[in-house]
């Protein structure tokens, strides 16, 4: 069993998150993301995320809503990498104005001179991801407050 | 103190224009009002440019320096309003208005009339002068009315072989018109080059399809028998036919307002004035052409401005004088390049001449030097003017190592780089010195050449100077250390044009393999800036899908799924229509996929049907009917060729000569698919009426009777162009074979994202050095490129057909990995005019409250 990448630091008083199975990693192609549904907070409304397998077969997630454009469309950008204080940091950006967001925090990189739409930050949410198996799976926060 | 002593400025010319820009910039105190009385009904404008008026230029553009100079409360233009009379006692000048103005200073800057010689028929309907934007004008309503009335391409005779005159031919030409120079001295432009340098220059003009008779006097225009001219009658009897003639034969000065006034005028006209530009009255100056400084009136904008600088330097209490003309010309039509400086027809004691001609090429050039053969006195150039710009700020100064150097071809080694003395002036039209162009990258931060531009005016007016003055900002820039980087990105530090080589001889085929070899960091794994151009370099270098292998993450999303992305995450699909030809079956199918799956339609400008609001998830379904029903993919996504947009040709059109819906099937099959460093239009034209509007395109394509003549580097957009001649009469054969080479140089060598009328502003030898590549093959590169496009045309599949058979492709267009049937639910659209658009958001809010809107998903049945 291969777990990758479990990057997140739960506060105690947040349960345990539930991980979901959401396909396999063969679905998915190196360095490009693909949307998925993930259930969200206690009344499992479906959240669109965005997964991304990097080279080195990690795999990510990001909101699919990007901020800047109201859409929900980041699956669909470039993957890519920046350096930032020396290090190779995994990106995407947006299909739609091209803002460049850190696949791992979710922090913004670069606002491409634009403003987010009322009411959205430029970051990005994240979520946990593992693989097992060879299945790809989200920690989806089905309990307490989002 | 009184109040600001009143300048009155008779004449709203360029001169005029330069003379209040002088002196509102230096007299801060505000000691002068300004009055200029200008007979034309708007601003000064740059005349030297005039014959740009054809190529699309609009009045507006030739506009002169700052709008806000007229707005300066202390200076009033009155426009439309000639001034009939100037009373010296009572100094005042009176305006055809019947208003009269008083002045402390009164500045003649009238300029010159154009001469017409003395003949019958003058003043037939179809002569015309070529002095002012009206005359332009008027002269191309004129062409065009007859090109819509005439069988026959309009005949154009243009009586003068001068600098104006050969404007005036190139004019012609680009209306359309086939126009013929009638020079009554032995060789053109006589006054500027000696006869060999004519006789080159004849060469010229006839290549570019402009008829020349020498020593041809013009003795009568004869009348049409349907009125308006109809043929010109020369002094040997022979007659030719026009339907139209310019008189370009010289100019007067227009002095009539100064003998009147009873000011000495010269023997052959103009205001005498002395060095500080006064005349015998010192209450009033002239400047510019109506000036008779030193003896002589001067036909030439430079001269003027050093008029106005030396008037308003007066005007302050200033001591200027005027230094003696540089009559340094450069004639301004396409593809026929021709300079004269200085002593052009050594006539110092004791000048030598070398001479180096060229005659198959068509180049001939003269360096005219002092007697010991080391100091620059002059110079002609023809056929290649390229030495201009650095050898004519040279000019009283000794030229280091071989003069004859100077003179050979670009390339050949042989001239040294001439390092200018910060005095040598380089842009005479706004006297800038080498050293201001220094001072300003040095001093005042401009990196840029608009930014040096701005800063010293140097290459805002005639712009022949602009190569000097990008040369010597790269030298300034190189020794501070400033480098001015081509980089792609953080990524590579090549630039695209060296990127594509790299990748060419390297034959890399994939992103990783280009990255190790030629990135910044092996580990890097690219961006939205050089993933795209890595993808469109490959597609050309090693042909494949979009989709295949690694290839697919490099593409945008619009490459990626073969559509294009919509504000609201929906895409548009748009089916190939090839020279905008299509069957009814075709239209049916179209119309029938877009009812089917409540799709948005709108005609394009590239005359095909674009079909809005399609899901990823259904992009697969519209396209499986699409090829189904015969259609293939019409790259609308891709930075590659669009469409080649054509009027119905000859085989319907009552005037068309070539069948031009049949030359742009031809091209769009031939080039669909090529990728490109930026989107590519093509545009092919029946006659010359051009309803395809070619001349927008990258490539246009206008019918002759002969063949084809091919324009290139057009575009629409945010700055319009419209392309320039490269070639003439081609056979269909050769128009594809220049087409091929012209694309694929381009592919090879511009900038991401450059299309192709910046790109020839900036490729080695512009227009003239894309010419030389591919109608000369100068470069030697044309078998490969001949070859390569070969390898295009060959392999080129439908990248949509191709996914549709292969199932690992059409898993990229799930909507959700873990729902691939359910919908994306965030899209909503609304009704309007009978079809779906995407709701706003104040919409999305108001049916989120329960609010009656309709919205629905993309299905929406809009259609009862």
């Amino acid at each position: 069993m291969t777990t990758l990448d479990t990057d997140t630091t739960l506060d105690a008083a947040v349960p345990a998150p539930t991980w979901l199975a959401v396909c396999r990693l063969d679905d998915l192609a190196r360095e490009r993301g693909v949307a998925a549904l993930v259930p969200d907070g206690p009344h499992g409304r479906l959240e669109q995320v965005a997964l991304f397998r990097l080279v080195d077969d990690r795999v990510l997630a990001v909101q699919q809503h990007d901020p800047f454009s109201d859409a929900y469309v980041l699956a669909r950008g470039i993957v890519g990498s920046r350096a930032v204080d020396g290090a190779e940091v995994p990106t995407v950006a947006s299909p739609m104005y091209k803002q460049v967001f850190d696949l791992r925090t979710g922090v913004c990189l670069d606002a491409a001179g634009k403003q987010p739409v009322v009411g959205h930050g430029p970051d990005l949410r994240t979520w946990g991801v593992r693989v097992v198996d060879g299945t790809v799976e989200v920690a989806a926060s089905t309990g307490g407050a989002s | 103190m009184d109040g600001p002593r009143h300048l009155v400025v008779v004449g709203g010319g360029m001169v005029a224009q330069r003379l209040v820009e002088a002196l509102r910039d230096r007299d801060t105190a505000g000691t002068w009002r300004i009055t200029v009385l200008a007979e034309e009904p708007r601003r000064p404008y740059d005349r030297v440019a005039l014959t740009s008026f054809f190529a699309g230029r609009t009045p507006d553009d030739l506009a002169l320096g700052d709008a806000a100079l007229w707005d300066d409360p202390l200076v009033t233009l009155v426009r439309g309003d000639a001034v009939t009379a100037v009373d010296r006692q009572a100094r005042t000048v009176t305006a055809a208005s019947g208003r009269t103005y008083p002045y402390d200073h009164l500045v003649l800057a009238t300029g010159s009339y154009a001469w017409v010689p003395p003949m019958e028929g003058a003043d037939l309907p179809g002569v015309f002068v070529y002095r002012t934007l009206d005359d332009v004008a008027a002269l191309r309503g004129y062409v065009t009315r007859l090109q819509e009335d005439r069988a026959h391409p309009v005949r154009g005779v243009v009586l003068g072989g001068g600098l104006l005159g050969l404007e005036a031919a190139g004019a012609l030409d680009a209306l359309g018109a086939r126009a013929t120079v009638l020079q009554v001295d032995t060789h053109l432009m006589s006054a500027q080059v000696d006869l060999g340098g004519g006789e080159a220059l004849r060469r010229l003009i006839n290549r570019i399809g402009i008829g020349v008779r020498t020593q041809a006097m013009t003795t009568r225009v004869h009348e049409h028998r349907r009125g308006g001219v109809g043929r010109v009658e020369l002094a040997d009897g022979t007659r030719l036919d026009a339907d139209v003639v310019v008189v370009a034969a010289g100019v007067r000065p227009r002095d009539e307002l100064a003998r009147a006034a009873g000011l000495a005028v010269g023997p052959r006209g103009g205001v005498v004035v002395d060095d500080t530009c006064v005349s015998e009255d010192p209450d009033v100056s002239a400047v510019g052409e109506v000036a008779c400084i030193q003896g002589a009136c001067i036909g030439l904008v430079a001269p003027g401005y050093t008029m106005a600088e030396i008037t308003a330097d007066r005007l302050l209490g200033g001591s200027a004088t005027f230094p003696g003309a540089d009559t340094a010309t450069k004639l301004k039509l396409a593809g026929v390049d021709v300079a004269s400086f200085g002593d052009a027809f050594a006539r110092t004691p004791g000048a030598l001449e070398i001479v180096w001609a060229d005659p198959v090429a068509g180049v001939y050039k003269k360096l005219v030097l002092s007697d010991d053969a080391r100091t620059l006195l002059g110079g002609v150039l023809v056929g290649d003017a390229s030495a201009y710009a650095s050898l004519r700020p040279m000019l009283g100064r000794e030229l280091p190592g071989d003069p004859s150097a100077f003179l050979l071809p670009e390339g050949t080694g042989g001239a040294p780089d001439l390092e200018l003395p910060d005095d040598a002036g380089v842009c005479s039209c706004n006297n800038v010195s080498a050293g201001a162009i220094r001072h300003a990258v040095t001093e005042e931060g401009c990196h840029d050449l608009g930014a040096v531009k701005g800063c010293t005016r140097a290459g805002t007016s005639c712009g022949s100077c602009l190569p000097l003055v990008k040369k010597l900002m790269a030298t300034e820039l190189e020794k501070l250390g400033v480098t001015v980087s081509t980089a792609l990105c953080e990524h590579f530090a090549l630039s695209r044009a060296q990127l594509y080589d790299a990748v060419r001889v390297a034959g890399a085929r994939t992103f990783t393999e280009v990255v190790e070899r030629f990135g910044t960091r092996a580990a890097g794994r690219g961006c939205d800036i050089c993933k795209p151009a890595v993808a469109s370099i490959l597609a050309t270098t090693a042909p494949g899908h979009v989709l295949d292998g690694e290839r697919a993450a490099l593409q945008d999303t619009n490459d990626h799924v073969m559509a294009n992305l919509q504000k609201d995450g929906s895409y548009s699909v748009v089916p190939r229509i090839p020279g905008g030809e299509v069957t009814p079956e075709g239209l049916i199918a179209i119309g029938e996929v877009a009812k089917d799956f409540g799709l948005y339609t709108k005609i394009t400008g590239g005359q095909r049907i674009d079909m809005f609001g399609a899901r990823i998830d259904q992009l697969p379904l519209i396209w499986q009917r699409l090829v189904d029903a015969g259609f293939e993919s019409g790259h609308a996504y891709g930075k590659s060729l669009r469409t080649v947009k054509s009027c119905v040709g000859s085989t319907w059109c009552r005037f068309g000569v070539q069948d031009s819906v049949a030359l742009a099937v031809l091209l769009e099959l031939r080039y669909r698919g090529l990728r490109s460093p930026h989107k590519i239009k093509l545009g092919v034209s029946g006659c010359a009426r051009e309803c395809a509007e070619a001349r927008g395109k990258d490539v246009g394509v206008i019918a002759t009777d002969k063949g084809w003549n091919v324009y290139v580097g057009g575009n629409g957009g945010f700055t319009p162009r419209h392309a320039r001649l490269l070639a003439e009469d081609l056979d269909t054969e050769a128009l594809i074979r220049t087409i091929d080479r012209f694309l694929l140089y381009y592919v090879r060598t511009a900038d991401r994202l450059q299309r192709t009328a910046p790109w020839i502003e900036e490729v080695e030898g512009g227009l003239d050095g894309v010419r030389a590549v591919v109608m000369d093959d100068a470069l030697g590169i044309c078998g490969d490129l001949d070859a390569q496009m070969a390898q295009h045309v060959e392999e080129y599949e439908d990248e949509w057909r191709a996914t549709l058979d292969d199932p690992e492709k059409l898993r990229r267009f799930a909507s959700f990995v873990n729902a691939p049937e359910v919908p994306d639910p965030s899209l909503a659209y609304v009704p309007e005019r009978g079809q779906a658009r995407p709701a706003t958001p104040d919409e999305r809010a108001a049916a989120a409250t329960g609010a009656p809107v309709l919205v629905a998903g993309s299905t929406l049945e809009v259609r009862s």
